[in-house]
């Protein structure tokens, strides 16, 4: 790694000054942005904690609505006993250790095409929370490792509306621990939503198909006539873009089949 | 450099850290505990777990100043000072949970942190826990057994080879 400073501010505030420096980044629980600057990758000469922020952190249920503060691990998400299918996607994210490091906002700024986060954001229609706005999560994801953030911005919440009923189905690449591929599927108020990580070169991206299909009959028959084109398709040595095509409709009738 | 005090195994302990000092690097090089390995660097094998407050964490994965003011426990904390051995550590002795030692310190300390959450955790249980924890010579089995033995339970069922 090269040299750098880390600042640990203790207010969204002052985070947000210390981010102005164009030589700074961010720093979540570091589970992606360490090895990335062991391989200098990146070499920013200031690091902004933000796992010191307390306002930054924790879990509240208000109105049928959760909210996560965006420091918050994975471990106390996959703690949490409002939104069970939320709680069952973060408590099997990567191992134990990264569960105790890894942040929702650090997960969701890095976007990458297999995360977990990303379907269930997508696949509940939640709301990112940043220090300067709120971005609808169809606006969100812009491909893979891109964002709607802007340069400084950073994700202080994440409100996710509970579902009448849901199920993130993981096919887990075993020496990653990353989604091969996943599929988030919702029954919101606004009908039901499915959303694909894992499989697409553009990165997470609903179903719109499934979603007519499954509107009209929830039922993972009604899967049977559609296919997915695997040109759009992650392929590489743990699958092909034919193999992934083909896990996005598994995943997702077997995501069907546990919300019953 | 910054000065960085945290209590490492019950004992106040402070020193230099530059930003990019790892908590591994702080507690080898800068404390002499070398009972934490790092294997990886990469965040992958977990042969650098210790507890920070309480929850276990690769240590090659986070800054020494984000530890500063921290509780940290480390393999080196495990035994008493006579040097009689945990229960975990026994049970990893008596079963064999170990060849060449090189994931152990991380094992020992990833299985702490299961049995404080689960004090009698299945089979399935352990093996899920321990999936951010790589051996390269028992193939599991028998870390594995002492785990379940450590727990106080029945080591039979577990497939002895
Ligand atoms: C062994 C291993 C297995 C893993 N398995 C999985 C898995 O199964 N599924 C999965 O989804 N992920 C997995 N991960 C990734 C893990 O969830 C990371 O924790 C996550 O991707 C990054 O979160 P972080 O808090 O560690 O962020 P960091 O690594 O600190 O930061 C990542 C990026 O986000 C930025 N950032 C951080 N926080 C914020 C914020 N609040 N606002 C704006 N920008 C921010 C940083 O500047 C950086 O660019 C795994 C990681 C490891 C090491
Ligand atoms: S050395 Fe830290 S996880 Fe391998
Ligand atoms: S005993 Fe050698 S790596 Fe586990």
């Amino acid at each position: 790694m090269y040299a750098f400073d880390v600042e640990t501010p203790s207010s969204v505030a002052e985070a947000v000054a210390a981010l102005k420096d164009e030589e700074a980044t961010a720093l979540g629980g570091g589970q992606t942005l360490i090895p990335t600057l062991k391989q200098r990758l990146a070499a920013p000469e200031k690091l902004v904690s933000l796992s010191g922020i307390a306002e930054m952190k924790g879990i509240s249920t208000d109105g049928g609505v959760l909210t996560i503060g965006g420091a918050t691990i994975h471990a106390d998400v996959a703690a949490q006993g409002d939104y069970p299918a939320l709680a069952a996607l973060a408590g099997n994210i990567g191992d134990p250790a990264v569960r105790n490091r890894g942040t929702i906002g650090g997960s969701l700024a890095n976007n990458d095409p297999s995360a977990c986060y990303p379907a269930a954001v997508l696949g509940t229609g939640a709301t990112i929370v940043t220090n300067t706005r709120e971005i609808a999560a169809d606006d969100y994801f812009q491909g893979m490792f891109t964002t709607a953030l802007e340069e400084g911005e950073i994700i202080t919440a994440v409100k996710f509306p509970i579902p009448e009923a849901a199920s993130y189905q993981k096919f887990d690449q075993p020496a990653s621990r990353f989604a091969l591929v996943g599929v988030f599927v919702a029954k919101t108020a606004d009908g039901v939503r499915v959303a694909v990580t894992g499989a697409s070169e553009e990165g997470v991206f609903r179903w719109s198909e499934a979603e007519t299909a499954l509107n009209k009959e929830f039922r993972s028959d009604a899967l049977m006539d559609l296919n997915i084109n695997a040109m759009n398709m992650i392929g590489d040595l743990h699958g092909t873009k034919e193999y992934r095509a083909h896990l996005v409709k598994v995943m997702t009738r077997r995501a069907i089949n546990a919300i019953g | 450099m910054t000065q960085v005090t945290m209590t490492v195994n019950g004992k106040a302990v402070s020193g230099e850290a530059e930003g990019r000092t790892l908590l591994s690097q702080f507690l080898r090089d800068g404390l002499g505990l070398t009972g934490t390995h790092v294997g990886c660097d990469t965040s992958q094998c977990g042969a650098c777990s210790v507890h920070v407050n309480g929850k276990l964490v690769k240590s090659c994965t986070m800054f020494a100043v984000e530890a500063d003011g921290a509780e940290v426990s480390t393999v080196e904390g495990e035994a008493d000072e006579d040097g009689t051995l945990s229960t975990i550590q026994q049970a990893f002795q008596e079963h064999h949970g170990l060849q060449c030692g090189f994931c152990t310190p991380g094992m020992v300390m990833a299985t702490k942190s299961l049995l404080a959450e689960n004090p009698k955790p299945t089979e399935a249980d352990i093996r899920a826990y321990l999936s951010g924890n790589i051996c390269r010579c028992t193939g599991y089995h028998n870390i594995v057994k002492a785990i379940m033995a450590a727990s106080g339970q029945d080591v039979s069922a577990i497939a002895a080879e």
